[in-house]
């Protein structure tokens, strides 16, 4: 559907609308695709039981997780399990990028800081993740305090890095429009530099986001004391309850699917500005 | 109606320390611009047209000499003093509508007073309809106008230009300075325009100054005495095109930079 001149020149009220109908067009057809093979594998799943295809006590049908499903929703544990797990990753998202965000901000901002507390951060950045377990699990315990350490760790750094590396890019010729235009530091800070480093700290965001669900299954394996899925799954294994193992493995898998889409939407919505400067093949 | 001031230039200086030595970018520049003129100011690469613009604007402080506006040494940047730059530099993440209302984000007037100006302005510039848009929405030369219209939207008592209009086609290039030369008639704001188009200088100007480079000096001054709107094909007009050109031929093309130049940023 191609737009007319008369549509952009007589108010591009209409222009919105118009753009608006594609884009619900286009993503209703992106999520028919995306639908598409995990679709699949849930009918070859199903199929491999019901037509014989397979015996093997490795995996279960698709009818017995549904069946586990129901009782462990009946009898609370998935959703304690779910919730309790749900709550880590967000408070240790929470503490981690909020002090991503801030250690980004300073270090980008203050050059004394940066020369002062950069080369450590930076070195301690390469430190895998799981290495913290041994001294974490020494410090804290192993319940829940541990964990969320652990986890806003996770969130801590890619929220850092990209904040840091958001704020020192902006462009010099915005900030020299503030300057023909007499702002103050805060005005610079908050209509300038922010705006412009958002599409960064919004990256951070989304993978600190990614991190920190991903670190909570391994919290949870590492650090086993307490409730949570990675124990719904450890226990699943260790009784070799197949089809808990599966649930819990479907469950990781829709709860990432879900932050993702939750990532992807909010940022259409905040960085609608950046229009299509991106290349399409 | 912007307050008429007149901005004096006095024996203004400026260096750059390049690898310790000092490499003169202007030189002993005397200008003086009366309220409500248009000067041009044309020149080769690497006069320090540019130069000039952002120490009046306040951009660059270390001088020698004297800028003056209305009897006043300028201090750093005002909102009395505007400018367009050659990028439209538009904030991606605002519409038309609040790009311009940044420039009056200082600016001491009551709120119901802001919105008629932003409005105003985006009238001047011809883009009414276009005010919930994004820049990625629109044209270069579009993109163009809303900066001019930020610019002016202040009411500056001098709007500096800085070859606004070298980033656009020659089709847009031809219709903005029409239009530029429009809003000028209408506002009645003093602009100094600077460009190496010597045709852009002849057709916007009262006055075209022409520059020489290393160091950045005033060769010449040159009248433009004809009515406006300017005929680009009249006789009168290509004798005064042909007077500021001739001031430029000898002079080889400027592609070799001398070795205590500043060094570009990619080298082979």
């Amino acid at each position: 559907m191609t737009t007319s001149f008369q549509d952009v020149a007589s108010g591009t009220a209409a222009w919105h609308r118009q753009e608006r109908r594609q884009r619900r067009h286009v993503q209703w057809r992106q999520f028919r695709r995306g639908i598409a093979l995990p679709a699949l594998v849930f009918a070859l799943w199903w199929a491999a039981y019901a037509f014989h295809w397979t015996d093997s006590r490795l995996f279960v049908p698709l009818g017995e997780v549904w069946e586990t499903a129901v009782r462990l929703l009946r009898n609370g544990y998935l959703q304690t399990s779910l919730a309790a797990s749900l709550y880590r990753m967000l408070l240790g998202f929470a503490i981690g990028s909020v002090a991503g965000l801030a250690f980004g901000t300073v270090l980008a901002l203050s050059r004394l800081f940066d020369n002062v507390v950069g080369p450590t951060l930076h070195a301690v950045k390469q430190v895998s993740l799981l290495a913290w377990i041994p001294l974490i699990s020494v410090w804290f315990g192993l319940g829940d305090p541990a964990k969320i350490v652990f986890l806003s760790l996770a969130a801590f750094f890619p929220m850092f890095l990209n904040t840091f590396e958001g704020i020192r890019s902006v462009p010099r010729e915005f900030t020299e429009v503030a300057r023909v235009l007499t702002f103050s530091r805060w005005q610079l800070w908050r209509r300038v530099v922010l705006p412009a480093a958002s599409p960064s700290i919004f990256t951070g965001i989304y993978l600190a986001l990614i991190y920190s669900w991903l670190a909570t299954l391994g919290a949870e394996y590492l650090l086993s004391a307490g409730a949570g899925i990675g124990n719904l799954l450890t226990d699943g294994r260790e009784h070799f309850w197949m089809d808990q193992v599966l649930l819990g493995v479907v469950v990781v898998g829709a709860v990432g699917f879900a932050l993702n889409w939750i990532a992807a939407h909010l940022e259409a919505r905040l960085l609608r500005w950046r229009g299509k400067s991106i290349a399409r093949y | 109606m912007p307050q008429a001031a007149t901005l004096e230039i006095k024996n203004l200086s400026k260096q750059y320390q390049v690898k310790g030595e000092p490499l003169p970018v202007l030189e002993h520049i005397d200008l003086t611009i009366q309220p409500g003129e248009f000067v041009s100011i044309v020149g080769a690469s690497g006069c320090g047209k540019s130069t000039l613009l952002r120490l009046v604007i306040g951009l660059e402080e270390d001088y020698q000499g004297e800028i003056l506006l209305g009897g006043n040494r300028i201090v750093g940047t005002s909102l009395e003093r505007g400018i367009v730059f050659q990028e439209h530099r538009l904030f991606p993440w605002l519409t038309v509508e609040q790009n311009i209302g940044v420039g009056l984000l200082n600016a001491r007037i009551p709120e119901a007073e802001k919105r008629n100006s932003v409005q105003e302005h985006i009238e001047l510039v011809g883009l009414k309809g276009f005010e919930s848009a994004y820049p990625y929405q629109l044209s270069g030369g579009m993109s163009q106008r809303v900066a001019i219209a930020r610019a002016l939207v202040n009411r500056p008592a001098v709007l500096l230009l800085d070859e606004p209009f070298g980033a656009l086609d020659a089709l847009t290039r031809a219709y903005l300075q029409q239009e530029l030369q429009r809003i000028w008639e209408l506002e009645g704001i003093t602009a100094i325009l600077v460009t190496h188009d010597v045709e852009e200088a002849v057709y916007l100007g009262d006055r075209v100054v022409v520059m020489q480079p290393r160091p950045g000096r005033v060769k010449r001054i040159v009248d433009v005495p004809l009515p406006r709107p300017r005929d680009r094909a009249s006789h009168a007009f290509a004798a005064i095109k042909e007077d500021v050109l001739g001031e430029f031929a000898g002079i080889p093309a400027q592609t070799l930079a001398p070795a205590d130049a500043p060094q570009p940023l990619l080298s082979a």
